[in-house]
């Protein structure tokens, strides 16, 4: 039975490419406040990139598909806001705090759902997630359905005002390309190849004396830190905190996002967010066929498009050029 | 007293869902390898089926309970065919990738459809009252689902465990191409395999419609439950399956007496603990 990990074939890109290709994304995200793109979708989209980046990391990179991301996203999202509005942390330590949390509750799960592998890993972290998702309806801290509400911006390093839309943006922009480029960095690490070395044969790295437990673990740890950060940034953004963060649905949609965008690659993750955050708002009215679009956008996907947006167009630029 | 084994009731009750629909997952895993997600939306199913045949048709709850499963097993085999067969080379995961999907639309569909709250759904005339046990209230029909769903499962064992088809079958969980080899149509028995663990939950979904309300969410939630349940009693086997699904039914009964602020995630801590203790499920093996 193939263990193998579920990526198509990957495709090779030089790092100058992915250098300049950066820069562009980095220029036209700086631009687009001024071309007239609602910032408010904007750091969203961004934030949600984040994220989805974070979980490609995982998935992508190490072959683990969790189920129960949004426990990362939702949690430090909750600790941020909490830190932010109740002990009157300034946004730059309410958002470390949040993505602390994260990586904490990611050393916890992340040690017990490696103990299996594949379709339980999967299993094992949504029913983890689920676990966390009552424990934030009961507990009284996160004020259940209501979420933490009017989270305070505040100043950042007691210079910056975020309160002001354009300066929140570019924070927002800021800590999503500094994500960006260190799980970019991460990737093309000796820890990021030893990584896919596990990934694409686990039993052969243990040989060669890899503990792969313990990159698993890493690489599980640092996926949860970033989302957490996507989901502490965004909670200030938002100034709210609350049970969507956490739900499984919001699992469900990050790995949408990748798999659409193309999972194993670096821009898809990207990608796949700006699409699936623009398609959301945009069928905003339409209510609950929202759901049946992404249950859809999934099986095609999964049946005819594995390789996702990214993966096809490099793929096509790979056959064009010979 | 009485609060006790009325909760304790409940558990079972619950028990039996968990222990008919982790059964069908289990059979489904065994052959496909392939979690279905799409479970818990066609227990769902199962139970609009019910509810569409009493309030359009008028037709009863017996005949849904034999004509559902086969309806949305019919269902289930269609999806086989045209979409999971097309997996079967690839990575498990995009088998379920593809089963959240296709779980997303039917969920979608029928609350645009049916709105999202419950539809009541009557108990048929011969299981209503309840008897007095001396030591508490029985309603007849919650006996009745306790007492059918053991049947179920039992014969579901007693069919895999004990007879040559279901030697046929355990063979190819073993090794596809040996049996096939042997002259068995494998891909027809997987499609039928198929068929049968969705309507094992399409039958536990019309015995669910006169206890829950039927909502296009009922099964959403419920498939994470059982997905904890399948983790800690591990897929190795059927009698497992069946034993851990009530076990932790009684279990989260019991809790929602003693304690009933966790009664929501006793299941997800016990699944923790196993997998601390015994990484492979209670009754699984490692494969």
């Amino acid at each position: 039975m193939a263990t193998a990990v579920p990526i198509a074939t990957p495709v090779r890109r030089s790092r100058s490419g992915v250098l300049v290709g950066t820069a562009v994304m980095a220029a036209l995200l700086a631009i687009a406040p001024f071309a007239g793109i609602y910032p408010v979708f904007m750091m969203k989209a961004l934030c949600f990139a984040l994220f989805a980046c974070a979980f490609n990391l995982l998935l992508g990179f190490g072959g683990l598909l969790s189920f129960g991301h949004a426990m990362f996203l939702g949690t430090a999202g909750y600790v941020c806001a909490h830190a932010a509005k109740v002990w009157g942390f300034p946004p730059e330590l309410a958002i470390a705090t949040g993505t602390v949390a994260s990586a904490g509750l990611g050393v916890v799960v992340g040690s017990l759902a490696i103990r299996r592998q594949g379709i339980y890993f999967a299993m094992i972290t949504l029913a983890v997630a689920q676990m966390m998702y009552f424990f934030y309806l009961q507990t009284p801290f996160t004020h259940g359905e209501d979420g933490i509400q009017a989270v305070p911006r505040g100043v950042l390093f007691g210079v910056f005002d975020l309160s002001k839309i354009l300066t929140m943006y570019y924070v927002v922009l800021v800590v999503f390309l500094a994500g960006f480029l260190f799980i970019y960095r991460v990737i093309h690490s000796p820890f990021g190849q030893v990584l896919k070395a596990i990934r694409e044969n686990e039993p052969r790295a243990i040989s060669l004396g890899y503990d792969a437990d313990r990159y698993k673990l890493i690489a599980f740890i640092l996926s949860a830190a970033l989302a957490g950060l996507a989901g502490a940034v965004k909670a200030i953004v938002f100034q709210l905190a609350s049970l969507t963060d956490v739900h499984w649905t919001m699992s469900g949609e990050v790995v949408l996002m990748t798999l659409l965008g193309g999972m194993g690659t670096i821009f898809g993750p990207v990608v796949g967010a700006f699409f699936i955050i623009a398609l959301e708002s945009y069928l905003a009215g339409f209510g609950e066929w929202v759901t049946v679009i992404t249950g859809v956008i999934f099986v095609v996907c999964v049946l005819a498009f594995r390789r996702g947006i990214v993966g096809e167009l490099a793929a096509w630029w790979a056959k064009a050029r010979g | 007293m009485q609060a006790l084994f009325g909760q304790l009731l409940i558990g079972l009750i619950n028990g039996a869902f968990y222990a008919m629909l982790s059964l069908g997952l289990a059979v489904i895993f065994g052959l496909l390898n392939i979690i279905n997600f799409t479970h818990g939306a066609q227990y769902m199913m199962g139970a609009f089926f019910a509810w569409f045949m009493l309030t359009k048709l008028g037709v009863g709850y017996w005949w849904s309970l034999l004509l559902a499963p086969i309806v949305v097993g019919a269902f289930g085999m269609l999806i086989e065919r045209t979409m999971l067969a097309r997996l079967y080379k690839l990575d498990h995961l995009y088998g379920l990738l593809l089963t959240f999907g296709l779980a997303l639309i039917i969920q979608g569909v029928f609350r645009n459809e049916f709105g999202s709250s419950g539809l009541p759904y009557q108990i048929p005339p011969v299981l209503t009252g309840g008897m007095n046990l001396g030591f508490m209230f029985l309603p007849i029909y919650r006996g009745w689902v306790i007492v059918a769903s053991l049947i179920v499962c039992l014969s579901t064992w007693y069919v895999i465990e004990r007879t040559k088809l279901g030697s046929y079958l355990r063979a190819a969980t073993e090794n596809r191409a040996l049996v096939q080899a042997f002259g068995i149509n494998v891909p027809r028995m997987i499609t039928l395999t198929f068929g049968f663990g969705v309507g094992l939950a399409a039958l536990a979904g019309v015995m669910a419609a006169p206890i829950y309300q039927v909502n296009p969410l009922m099964g959403a939630d419920l498939i994470i439950v059982v997905f904890a349940v399948v983790v800690i009693g591990g897929m190795g086997s059927i009698m497992g399956a069946i034993l851990t699904g009530f076990g932790l039914g009684v279990v989260e009964g019991l809790t929602k007496y003693f304690y009933p602020e966790a009664s929501n995630t006793v299941i997800f801590v016990i699944m923790v603990i196993v997998l601390m203790i015994k990484p492979a499920g209670l009754f699984g093996r490692e494969r």
